[in-house]
């Protein structure tokens, strides 16, 4: 089982963002559950949502606690949310920023794990015109971990989105491209 | 055969409830069940399902409309949360007297206060004895089908009591997961449409609901709670219907690897399903524990439920709730009441976990069971423990 944790702020779309990993897990036949952290969310507030992709039953109604991946969608977050906690080892963090390496690492209190990086805002802005990103960093995610196919994610961003899913598959493309992973 | 979708189980509920041919909706939205309302008046709005969406100013009103609507022979759905069922309470006694089989989903939250929108089971706990008959659900799937079943079950000439159906609110009202939906073909040859044998009908006049004078009050309630037990055997034929039909078995009291354990978790609701992952663990480590948890509430399976814990030494039974100035949490005291007299019985120890909205993970259940495994050779002497509450 791989564990997902998304950290936003309200109004990103890291609930969606969840939401469309699972629904493309279950419709390529795997195992898979979303959630948000729930409660009464405000735009701007930090947010989480989880994903859970199995090939087994997924018996668990607890939040995710001990990630194997880790999906940051604004790049304020990282420093005012520890994103890194609990984190398994080998574990992927993926970050929307326009900050180099380095920089990321110490802001990340030196993390030495696998880390995956991609303006996404710059991305959202130049294809959506908004700077929702949960789409764009769903591209960073497909690059870094595979979890669920394309074509599937693809699907899930047609049924959801409709006449707007071109220009958030195009950001996803773009960001398939663009991000950098430092492993 | 089925659909397997990707769904959130709200919204997959109002699509029960779309698949069951409901006639009339009468609800007022409160956090966690608004998906499923949300979704059923949109449902109704685009014409996918033809009904009446009654929308009213409150839950008093809501589940006072429903039951006018189900007296006239409508198949009628409600659902609400927390502050909003405790706002039905004095209309939810009359509905199991005047016999009206309404169907209602109470995604289950918190009482306040501190004002809570977050899961405990302390909403319906507080309704236990309104008469209706009660059931849980652990997964989006099983809130699907107790849906379905809830109509048929309530609206059987041998039944006619409203039924409700828990689910837990956010952990499972609005989560994403695989359930299969049935195909409409398939819920319509399992749930006949409702025809009661009375209804309101200005062409035929008659009175629901006179007053009970003190020389019939007592033999009605009586009546009432007569035909209510007999509500049982109607709820097993209908549960071995469906097993037959969609191959999912369902059962007053359902166990997981009780066999041979010297320790058996109870919990109602979704978090048995956390408990199971517990329980895969410490049987991996050795340890006998199990689990067990109510699927039936009301009426109160006392036969099966004395049957699976006959064998059992110890039951840790966790409430997610509080009796304050009580002898136990709500469920712990009914099942010490329930086994008081049984000639074979486990040593009852009861936890209280999960209050409005804390997470009861791997880690806690197993801390439960280590527990109760202490008390294997020693009597509990407190009424009750918390678990997982900060003590600085």
């Amino acid at each position: 089982m791989i564990e997902v944790r998304l950290h936003g702020r309200g109004g990103q779309g890291a609930v969606t963002s969840a939401e469309l990993i699972a629904i493309s897990a279950i419709n390529q036949n795997k195992y898979a559950q979303a959630f948000p952290s729930f409660g009464p969310e405000r735009r701007g507030a930090p947010v989480m949502a989880f994903v859970r992709v199995s090939d087994a039953k997924i018996r668990l109604r607890e939040k995710v606690y001990n990630p194997d991946i880790v999906v940051v969608l604004d790049p304020s977050l990282p420093t005012i949310v520890n994103v890194t906690a609990g984190l398994k080892e080998g574990g992927w963090v993926i970050l929307n920023s326009s900050k180099d390496e380095k920089t990321l690492r110490e802001m990340l209190g030196g993390y030495q794990g696998k880390l995956a990086v991609v303006d996404a805002t710059k991305i959202a802005m130049e294809v959506l015109g908004l700077p929702i990103t949960n789409t764009t960093m769903l591209g960073a995610f497909l690059k870094a971990t595979g979890l669920v196919d394309q074509k599937y994610l693809k699907e899930a961003l047609e049924h959801r989105f409709g006449r707007l899913a071109e220009k958030n598959k195009a950001a996803m493309a773009r960001a398939i491209e663009e991000t950098k992973l430092y492993t | 055969m089925g659909k397997r979708v990707a769904k959130e189980v709200s919204i997959a509920i109002a699509d029960a409830v779309k698949l069951a041919r409901a006639e009339v909706i009468a609800a007022y939205p409160i956090t966690p069940q608004t998906h499923i309302v949300e979704h059923l008046s949109e449902l109704v709005a685009n014409g996918e399902l033809d009904a009446e969406y009654i929308t009213v100013e409150s839950e008093h009103s809501a589940i006072s409309a429903a039951l006018g609507a189900v007296a006239t022979g409508a198949r009628t759905f409600t659902s609400t949360s927390a502050q909003g069922l405790a706002l039905m309470h004095e209309i939810l006694f009359i509905a199991p007297a005047l016999r009206l089989p309404v169907v209602m989903v109470v995604a289950n939250r918190a009482l306040s206060a501190p004002i809570s929108i977050w899961n405990d089971h302390s909403d319906i706990m507080a309704e236990r004895d309104i008469g209706w008959i009660q059931l849980w659900a652990e997964n989006g799937q099983e809130a699907v089908d107790l849906v379905i079943q809830a109509f048929r079950i309530a609206e059987d000439r041998n039944v006619m009591f409203p039924t409700l159906i828990n689910i837990d609110g956010f952990t499972l009202s609005h989560v994403i997961e695989p359930i299969e939906l049935p195909d409409q073909e398939e819920v319509d040859a399992f749930l006949p449409p409702f025809k009661p044998k009375y209804k309101l009908d200005p062409r035929k006049p008659l009175t629901m609901g006179p007053v009970g004078v003190p020389e019939i009050y007592f033999e009605a309630k009586k009546a009432q709670d007569e035909a209510f037990k007999n509500t049982r055997r109607v709820i097993l034929r209908v549960w071995k219907d469906w097993a037959k039909r969609f191959g999912r078995e369902y059962n007053p009291v359902e166990t997981y690897r009780t066999e041979d354990a010297e320790v058996v978790l109870l919990i109602n609701g979704s978090q048995a399903e956390t408990a199971m992952t517990a329980v895969d663990k410490m049987r991996e480590q050795g340890k006998k524990v199990g689990l067990m948890r109510f699927r039936l509430w009301r009426p109160f399976p006392i036969q099966e439920f004395r049957k699976a814990v006959s064998k059992i030494p110890v039951l840790a039974v966790i409430d997610r709730a509080l009796t304050p100035g009580g002898v136990g949490g709500p469920v712990g005291t009914e099942v010490r009441s329930a086994l008081y007299n049984a000639a074979r019985r486990p040593r009852v120890v009861n936890f209280i976990a999960g209050l409005g909205g804390r997470d009861v993970t791997v880690e806690d259940f197993e801390e439960m069971a280590e527990r109760a495994a202490f008390y294997l050779k020693k009597r509990p002497k407190e009424a009750y423990e918390m678990i997982g509450v900060r003590e600085s």
